[in-house]
């Protein structure tokens, strides 16, 4: 488990964390969610005792942390570039955390084996890192931050550096790797989808502050404001209120509360149909619908189309009808 | 066309004012026979001053080469006020001449000095030609060791501190070893710079035979006495270490780029 109590980080005078607070529970593997410059690498570096807050606590596995220095914190810390140790072969690589604890040989012997054999690298012990691809490296970044036991894994945008195949590789990769060990994880991305398809817990940072916390689900079906809803999915503007484009419905006759638009453009996208439209006062709106539906309304350029916004889903805490409070 | 006569002034200008005039040395030397030479390097004056222009290295390097290392680690880890100046002033020696470094130690130790009055004999003495080659082969490991620090960046030694290493540990196992053909470059520079000085040890060192007479003083004091024979053969064994450590430096830069 990862507390982590009102912290606050500045680097000269600009602020990088600004009061942030997240709960960690065991064994999950949370995602920390945000735009380039959020301050999720350095929420993480605080947590791995690399950078030292200004204000507020860390505590790890329920033990006060924030004046630990990293070495003696026990957890695992994977680079977006691997950090690979160039003149070490991987078998030292992985093994420096234990020969560092004075482990005796052929028991960091038999724990590195089995541990490349867990990371898909069983028989490269003696290469040198300048021998691997990027995935390999980081795999083997990843065997060696196992290899010490920690009571947390910190990966910060560990597939960062990779083509996107072995990046959507990896991915699926570590999902199945978290549920064969468990150990309680943390993983920086900017990348939405990547949090979704990986993590089951979110956390969405914006100019060093939490903007919300909760599930994958929870915070696509509820967004907590405009920004975390543009930054988790597609959105639509219609008077000023953002939608889901799949939200939107079309119809090919008048109906309650619809209001005539303009096909523009249809994209066929596979399954999914993107509709470009154009309402009466001019503006743009983008729905996305199945490619039955899309066939049903024989949808073609130029036609015209009946076009509702959805009611809210969830009366009181609903998407729609909040944003628009915001926005007047 | 435009190439090659590019080509034929660059390698006439390096074989004019270098090639020339260390083959000359050698030539003069052997011109005589062999015998001669290894009279005139025997001599116990000759032998004493070979002994102890290695002493005075052998001391002067390695406190360089710690101090090189630590004042690297300082420039391109560390966030400490007057850095810059610390910078600057790490190159001071290229800066200044080296007859000016002998002046100045002079004046600090010399016996109407600072530092005068403690009773250690330092001027016209060993020690002091130690420290005027200190001073004078400072920069070298600090200056190459420091570009390499950069290069390989942070990150293996805070992986290393997550993963249990203290700062030793984390010196010792990653940064050493990551530095090490940086070092060992350094180390060989300032070896020959040691080994070559003059200007500065010739002010401190009192001169005298057998005693406080380096290899250099030995060539200028030879020359001065009309002993040309002995001059050039105590310069062609200079000129030997000096091309023993341009070839050594020539196969490390090729394993360095190799190893990068
Ligand atoms: N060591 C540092 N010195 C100065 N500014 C820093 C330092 N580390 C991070 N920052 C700044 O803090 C902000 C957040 O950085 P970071 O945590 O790396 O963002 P993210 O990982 O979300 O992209 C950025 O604007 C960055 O420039
Ligand atoms: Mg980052």
């Amino acid at each position: 488990m990862i507390q982590v109590h009102n912290v606050t980080k500045r680097f000269g005078d600009f602020v990088a964390l600004d009061d942030v607070s997240i709960d960690v529970p065991d064994g999950s593997l949370t995602a920390l969610l945000g735009p380039s410059g959020s301050g999720k690498s350095t929420l993480l570096r605080v947590i791995a005792g690399l950078e030292q807050p200004d204000h507020g606590e860390v505590e790890v596995g329920g033990e006060a942390a924030t004046h630990l220095p990293a070495q003696k914190r026990d957890v695992g810390f994977v680079f977006q570039h691997y950090a690979a140790f160039k003149h070490m072969t991987v078998r030292d690589n992985v093994a420096f955390g234990l020969t560092i604890r004075k482990r005796p040989k052929d028991h960091v012997k038999s724990k590195v084996d089995e541990l490349l054999e867990l990371v898909g690298l069983a028989g490269f012990q003696n290469r040198y890192p300048a021998q691997l691809s990027g995935g390999q490296r980081q795999r083997m970044a990843l065997a060696r931050a196992l290899a010490i036991e920690p009571r947390v894994l910190l990966l910060d945008e560990p597939f960062g550096a990779l083509d996107a195949n072995v990046r959507a590789d990896l991915r699926a990769w570590l999902r199945r790797l978290h549920d064969e060990v468990h150990v309680t994880t943390v993983l920086v991305t900017h990348d939405q989808e990547e949090a979704m398809e990986v993590a089951g817990n979110l956390v969405v940072l914006r100019d060093g502050r939490v903007e919300q916390t909760g599930s994958p689900r929870d915070v696509y079906d509820h967004p907590a404001n405009d920004f975390v809803m543009g930054f988790i999915g597609p959105v639509s503007r219609l008077d000023g209120a953002l939608v889901r484009p799949h939200d939107l419905l079309l119809s090919d006759e008048p109906v309650d509360g619809a209001e005539e638009a303009m096909v523009a453009r249809v994209v066929h996208l596979g399954f999914e149909v993107r509709v470009e439209l154009v309402r009466t006062g001019g503006e743009e709106v983008v729905a996305q619908l199945t490619k039955a539906e899309a066939d049903t309304l024989e949808l073609r350029d130029g036609a015209i189309v009946w076009l509702r916004s959805p009611l809210p889903r969830d009366p009181g805490v609903g998407v729609v009808g909040k944003t628009r409070d915001a926005v007047g | 066309m435009a190439r090659l006569t590019l080509r034929v002034v660059a390698l006439g200008y390096l074989g004019a004012l270098l090639v020339v005039p260390v083959a000359v040395v050698f030539y003069r030397t052997f011109e005589n026979g062999l015998g001669a030479v290894w009279d005139s390097v025997t001599t116990p004056a000759a032998i004493s001053a070979f002994w102890l222009t290695l002493e005075v290295a052998l001391i002067a390097v390695p406190l360089n080469a710690i101090f090189g290392v630590l004042a690297a680690l300082a420039l391109v880890r560390g966030r400490f006020p007057g850095k810059r100046l610390f910078d600057a002033l790490i190159d001071l020696p290229f800066a200044v001449s080296p007859i000016v470094v002998g002046l100045a130690l002079l004046l600090v130790w010399g016996v109407d000095g600072w530092f005068g009055g403690l009773g250690v004999q330092v001027i016209f003495s060993v020690p002091g030609i130690v420290l005027a080659t200190i001073f004078v082969s400072l920069p070298f490991v600090a200056r190459e060791v420091a570009p390499v620090l950069r290069e390989i960046g942070d990150e293996q030694e805070q992986a290393a501190a997550t993963l249990g290493a203290n700062g030793w540990q984390t010196f010792r196992r990653v940064t050493l070893p990551a530095i090490r053909w940086g070092l060992v470059y350094g180390v060989v520079l300032a070896t020959a710079r040691a080994i070559g000085e003059f200007g500065a040890v010739s002010v401190v060192s009192g001169k005298i035979a057998g005693e406080t007479e380096t290899l250099t003083l030995l060539v200028e004091k030879r020359f001065q006495n009309f002993d040309l024979a002995g001059a050039y053969a105590a310069s062609a064994l200079l000129a030997a270490i000096a091309l023993v450590t341009l070839a050594a430096m020539t196969i490390l830069n090729r394993r360095r780029e190799e190893s990068t």
